[in-house]
């Protein structure tokens, strides 16, 4: 049984429970009064990439519209400005639960597959624990081809005056293709991380079985 | 219990606004000897500054004026104008008051003739108004002024003005030798009545209020549509004049807000429903209010009211709490947010805001002498601890004039109560 699976039998219709109890700050969910405020503070327009803004995203939890909320790309689209809790009346950390519905979206193999945020945060993710470093031309070279090899060479011709422009500065080393730079201790991290993960796994099933 | 009791039999009411006069009227009119406390020159406060009650939309003047008459028939109640408490010594039943009172500098000679007003040429900010005009700095605090006599503002003091007025006063009421004066004042018990403020409406950042000229507060509209207010009753907008026909109500603003006050303020839904009554009654050809809401609190059964408005075509009901102002370049606000019907992002401007603000109970932050319990807001509770010291009013809770006058009633029999122990004690 996918974890999916096991929490949707688990909580039923009860979506409001299930994100109170599995999302990070989910149980702030109900302190919605419904003002708005906090999509009308929103920078980004949610319009062209929000799909549903974050007080709605709540009424549609306590709605149990379940498939819709996890699917969206809406919360992902948050750029963590914090004028949502700076002027929330309620005190809602609305930031940090945009933040936990897409993890938990993640977690449950629901969030949307080539949505760009979450496409990006598992390249850098990648990038950044394989060798304890970044590798810049790696990262944005992954970026590029996101959407197939052909726009991955299109993206990278248009790219190509700021390439150069950076190697001419030395910020930027075409070398870094093959391996590039590491951390000291490279095992070191690697362990530190399995074992991270291990505590997390027990923790997150612990949650859902419990 | 005789033990507690002492030998004071006196009532003692702070503040004399629409409760205060309530309290001490009741307590009055049962036989008790009332000593009423107002800071400002005249009794009435909030209250007598709006232009018309909600649901009925009569004048104030109207039911200040039945308790002014109550005053002037019962030697029981003396008022103490100008006055402030400074501090409460001792237990129930028997309390020393201390009370500082301002100078007037104007005796009981005065006939309100205006002489001392017209050879006056100092003009000082009109706080009736809540400052958005002027008036001369020897002056009647507002039309219905009780006690009707004039006020010398003490910055003319000592300047030719003053010199001017008390030459043009025929009755020898001008006495520019009255100083400040501390009294003492027994009481067996006191209500506590000292009402509410506006909320600072400028500590609301995104709405702007201190820095665009048309942003205005809910107290201040009531000014502009009232006869006697800076405008003569036209609602034309600070700025530049203009007539103001499409008026924004913003609904909590700075109620119901844990950045601000948690309370709900309970009377500015039915403030704003009312005031789309005086845009009506100034306009009624293209005149148009839009309340943005986040729900209306039309309470028990003011719902009727809240119908009638509905039913009006000329306002227009959004659900959303506006998430700022800006100005554009005719120095129209701009009104910023998302309709929460819909969830869709407006940017509409009118040529005037008005902020339904919010209640802060006036004993806020204010050091009331003696030991007061309060809740989280700053409203007096009612509780055991506080002896014999009653809130009423809006010092006790956001009320509407309707709901204070119960609460005052309330607090003058709990009054009534301590003083009678006293008394049988005494016997």
């Amino acid at each position: 049984m996918s974890a999916n699976t096991a929490v949707a039998a688990k909580y039923r219709n009860n979506f409001l429970k299930e994100i109170e109890e599995q999302v990070e700050m989910g149980d702030w969910v109900k302190m919605c009064m419904q003002c708005g405020v906090c999509s009308g503070s929103c920078p980004t327009n949610f319009q062209g990439a929000w799909e549903h803004p974050p007080q709605e995203l709540f009424m549609m939890i306590r709605a149990g519209k379940r498939e819709e909320v996890l699917t969206t790309s809406s919360m992902w689209n948050c750029t963590s400005c914090y004028n949502c809790i700076v002027r929330c009346p309620r005190k809602l950390p609305i930031t940090h639960i945009m933040h936990g519905i897409a993890e938990y979206a993640h977690r449950l193999g629901m969030a949307p597959k080539l949505q760009p945020t979450r496409f990006f945060s598992g390249l850098f993710w990648k990038n950044a624990t394989k060798t304890g470093r970044v590798n810049e031309l790696k990262l944005s070279m992954g970026l590029y081809f996101k959407d197939g090899f052909v726009q991955g060479i299109k993206n990278g011709m248009a790219m190509q005056a700021v390439a150069l422009g950076l190697v001419k500065a030395k910020r930027l080393n075409v070398m870094e293709l093959f391996g590039g730079h590491k951390c000291k201790d490279q095992k070191g991290i690697q362990a530190m991380l399995k074992k991270a993960y291990e505590i997390e796994r027990s923790r997150k099933t612990a949650r859902i079985a419990g | 219990m005789t033990e507690h009791v002492a030998t004071n039999e006196t009532i003692l009411v702070v503040g004399g606004g629409i409760s205060g006069m309530t309290a001490a009227l009741e307590a009055a009119e049962t036989g008790k000897n009332v000593v009423l406390v107002e800071k400002n020159p005249a009794l009435g406060g909030r209250t007598s500054q709006l232009y018309r009650y909600f649901p009925k939309l009569c004048h104030p003047i109207c039911g200040l004026e039945i308790n002014q008459r109550r005053l002037k028939n019962n030697p029981r109640v003396r008022v103490l104008t100008l006055a402030e408490v400074s501090g409460i010594e001792g237990d129930a039943g028997n309390y020393t008051v201390t009370v500082k009172v301002k100078p007037r500098y104007v005796n009981e000679n005065c006939t309100a003739c205006g002489d001392c007003g017209r050879a006056v040429e100092t003009m000082v900010d009109d706080p009736f108004n809540y400052n958005l005009g002027q008036h001369k700095a020897a002056y009647l605090p507002n039309a219905m002024a009780y006690p009707q006599r004039y006020v010398l503002d003490p910055a003319i003091i000592g300047s030719a003005d003053a010199d001017r007025a008390k030459a043009a006063c025929k009755y020898g009421a001008i006495d520019l030798d009255m100083q400040e004066e501390t009294i003492q004042v027994k009481a067996g018990a006191v209500v506590w009545a000292t009402g509410w403020q506006p909320y600072d409406a400028a500590k609301i950042q995104p709405y702007g209020y201190d820095r665009f000229k048309n942003v205005i507060t809910s107290v201040e509209f009531e000014r502009l549509a009232d006869i006697h207010g800076p405008t003569g009753g036209k609602i034309l907008r600070p700025s530049d004049g203009k007539e103001a026909k499409n008026i924004a109500f913003i609904q909590c603003a700075g109620s119901r807000d844990e950045n601000h006050l948690r309370h709900c303020s309970r009377i500015c839904c039915m403030a704003s429903l009312k005031q789309t009554h005086y845009v009506r009654e100034a306009y009624p050809e293209d005149g148009k209010s839009t309340i943005y809401y986040i729900d209306i609190r039309a309470i028990d059964r003011f719902e009727d009211f809240y119908q009638k408005v509905q039913a009006d075509p000329s306002v227009n009901f959004i659900k959303s709490k506006v998430a700022k102002i800006t100005e554009d370049e005719h120095g129209n606000p701009v009104c910023h947010g998302v309709n929460t019907e819909g969830y869709k992002r407006y940017t509409t401007p009118h040529d005037l805001v008005v902020l339904a603000v919010g209640m802060e109970p006036s004993v806020k932050g204010v050091n009331i002498p003696g030991h007061i319990v309060a809740d989280s807001s700053g409203f007096i509770e009612a509780d055991p601890a506080n002896g014999a010291v009653f809130g009423a009013g809006c010092a006790s809770n956001a009320l509407d004039v309707n709901r204070a006058v119960q609460s005052a009633t309330a607090a003058a029999l709990r009054a009534i109560q301590v003083v009678n122990k006293v008394a049988k004690a005494e016997a």
